[in-house]
């Protein structure tokens, strides 16, 4: 990125100045000068855009994992007021509605699992279906799948996938109210029939982990997290439905706009007054995508917790925290000294509530929310906690990965799958996948540092570092 | 939006290319075609910084977008290894050609998959805004290597231009 282009709030914050005769809000971009030099050009263009959409609230913000997605860039934050003829966009939400991480920490120490690594992965691999074409044994029908769509993570638990226990460590208590099954099409269901308890594809992973480190003694005590700690990550969203939901609004979004008054810099921001019937149904389908995705990862923490269970007797998987990352949701935050409710959109951006909120389940309620930075297999992954500072920096949202640095097509071009996977295993990591060009396209070289980012979240005041994840074993899609 | 209809036992007589090039040599290029080389250079792909931007390219604008899907299909599956088994057709109304390749290629990913099938070639045509998608392909099979899944088409860098000698199709597809 042209850092030329940009003026320096802070060491960890950055403005674009407006040009002459050029109206739009504000645009911070979160991210040491290192971090956002590598970014493409296009992200600057993408967050100045959606700097011009109708509502906005505050500034256009990017986090310091971002990088150049459709529409909104990935790592983008903007929150709109409805009230003031806010919109909701489709593009900013993502195709794959609420992506995120499940994040279960087990009893379990490295030492005491090092002896069944292989046995493990092999397990995990054969039981927790993954990459493209992979069905799980799950086929529900139409009834059921409204139920999934109303339900969420609860109706899973109800059907026997995991324990009551989880959903208090689910966003949401793992039921997002205002889902429409109606506002999804038969299609997006019928999409949906073989996917339920399935991974996916793509950045998408299962990974066996150990806390290498602690940075915040007390936050980690609170997450139930110590040194040595087995830990699973689970990353994956609302598979082929949610797909369904945000290609098909995208687009009828993109039709709707001139009608409803909208002057979109670029048709990939489609959207639509969040007031507006478009905006509502959207909204409906959206909150549906979002149960879908929660209760496919509470589906995929209870075939995991039966891998564990049936070669390490004892073994125990409590849920540390379910996280997503591709949303849009009602919340309200201090808007100039009022209270207000605004629509926060999130894509590849996690939500960081402060400590105190509300919404936190009571355990963490002393020491903010669980952020999880998903790294790369080769490198590791942070959890984090939301700090009080985070609301006003940027409506408590902070980074949710590593973020790319470089194109599929060039990471394809410079590594080979297999050649990959054996030297991970060298480095004790085991990647057990159905495609070695999925792991040549997720190599870890093509992703940025994860410990600057993750340094860069805690320095900018989004939150704070709590531990440091080792992988150990990797099931990739 | 019609409902799909899928015919078993089907093997397309067609006159339309089957995707036939191998996905570790796809001749991935983001160079603008030449109306010489068209033919030789149907499937292209293009950076994006998370996703993949696909190509393709035709004498026809239809054409065109047969190539795109075969371009997106050849991120999913080695195309040229997938078998004609069955025939999935649907229709479906666009006046707007560009998002009308959008609308085929989500169109292909959803139904291809919500009927259990990985399709490796595929003929599209048009009456006005009513347009005609067909594809052929198999389910998936221990012989069929697996690459990326293709969560949908995206409006990014979305264009169908005709370029001297003939038509392109582009999009970035979300993986």
């Amino acid at each position: 990125m042209d850092l030329s282009r940009l003026k320096r709030i802070d060491d960890y914050s950055w403005t674009v100045p407006l040009s002459a005769g050029e109206q739009r809000a504000p645009v911070v971009m979160y991210g040491t000068k290192g971090l956002l030099a590598s970014m493409d050009d296009k992200v600057l263009e993408q967050v100045s855009n959606v700097a011009r959409l109708p509502g906005l609230v505050g500034a256009s913000m990017t986090m310091p994992d971002a990088h150049w997605g459709y529409g909104f860039p990935i790592g983008g934050v903007a929150a709109f007021d409805a009230e003031r003829g806010g919109i909701i966009s489709a593009g900013g939400v993502g195709f794959d509605i609420s992506c995120g991480i499940r994040c279960p920490r087990t009893n379990l120490t490295l030492e005491q699992i090092a002896p069944h690594m292989h046995d493990l992965a092999d397990g995990l691999y054969r039981d927790i279906p993954a990459g493209v074409g992979e069905e799980g044994e799950i086929h529900l029908t139409p009834a059921e799948i409204d139920e999934v769509l109303s339900g969420g993570a609860e109706w899973a638990v109800h059907r026997g996938f995991g324990h009551i226990g989880d959903l208090e460590f689910v966003e949401e208590r793992g039921r997002m109210p205002g889902a429409e099954p109606w506002q999804v099409s038969d299609l997006a269901k019928k999409r949906q029939r073989g996917e339920m308890g399935t991974l996916g594809s793509g950045n998408h992973y299962l990974e066996v982990q150990v806390v290498e480190r602690i940075y915040d003694a007390a936050a980690a005590r609170a997450f139930g997290l110590s040194r040595g700690q087995v830990i699973v990550c689970i990353h994956c969203g609302s598979r082929g439905l949610g797909h369904q939901i945000g290609t098909e609004y995208l687009l009828s979004m993109a039709k709707a706009a001139a009608r409803l008054g909208i002057d979109l810099p670029d048709r990939e921001l489609a959207c639509a007054p969040i007031a507006s019937p478009e905006g509502q149904h959207y909204l409906g389908a959206m909150r549906a995508g979002i149960n879908c995705a929660l209760a496919n990862r509470q589906i995929l923490t209870h075939l995991t917790r039966q891998v564990f269970e049936r070669r390490l007797a004892g073994a125990v998987l409590e849920t540390l925290y379910d996280v997503s990352h591709n949303t849009c949701k009602a919340e309200q935050h201090l808007v100039d000294g009022e209270d207000r409710p605004l629509y926060v959109h999130r894509k590849g951006a996690t939500r960081a509530l402060g400590p105190g909120h509300p919404a936190l389940a009571e355990a963490y309620r002393e020491v903010g929310q669980p952020v999880i930075i998903g790294g790369s297999m080769g490198t590791g992954s942070y959890v984090l906690a939301g700090t009080a500072e985070s609301e006003k920096r940027a409506w408590s949202s902070a980074s949710h990965g590593a973020g790319r640095a470089m194109s599929r097509h060039q990471a394809l071009k410079r590594w080979q799958g297999r050649k990959l996977v054996d030297e991970l295993a060298a480095h004790g990591i085991l990647i057990r996948t159905r495609s070695m060009r999925g792991v040549a396209e997720e190599a870890p070289g093509a992703y940025k540092d994860v410990d600057e980012v993750a340094e860069a979240t805690e320095r900018a005041g989004l939150a704070r570092r709590v531990a440091f994840l080792v992988p150990r074993a990797c099931v990739k899609g | 939006m019609a409902a799909a209809i899928v015919v078993l036992g089907t093997e397309r007589s067609g006159e339309i290319m089957r995707g036939s090039r191998k996905r570790e040599n796809a001749g991935m290029t983001s160079a603008e075609p030449t109306g010489r080389s068209l033919a030789a250079r149907s499937v292209g792909y293009f950076d994006h910084d998370a996703d993949i931007g696909i190509i393709g390219r035709g004498a026809t604008a239809e054409a065109a977008m047969e190539q795109a899907a075969a371009a997106l299909f050849g991120i999913v599956v080695d195309i040229a290894s997938v078998r004609p088994l069955k025939r999935l057709e649907f229709t479906f109304e666009e006046s707007d050609v560009e998002f009308a390749l959008v609308t085929w290629l989500n169109r292909l990913l959803a139904e291809s998959r919500s009927e259990g099938l990985v399709p490796g070639s595929f003929r599209l045509g048009r009456t006005g805004s009513t347009w005609r998608g067909e594809c052929w392909g198999e389910p998936w099979r221990p012989g069929l290597e697996r690459g990326v899944e293709v969560k949908g088409a995206t409006l990014t860098m979305l264009a169908i231009e005709h370029l001297g000698g003939g038509w392109e199709a582009r999009c970035v597809v979300d993986v």
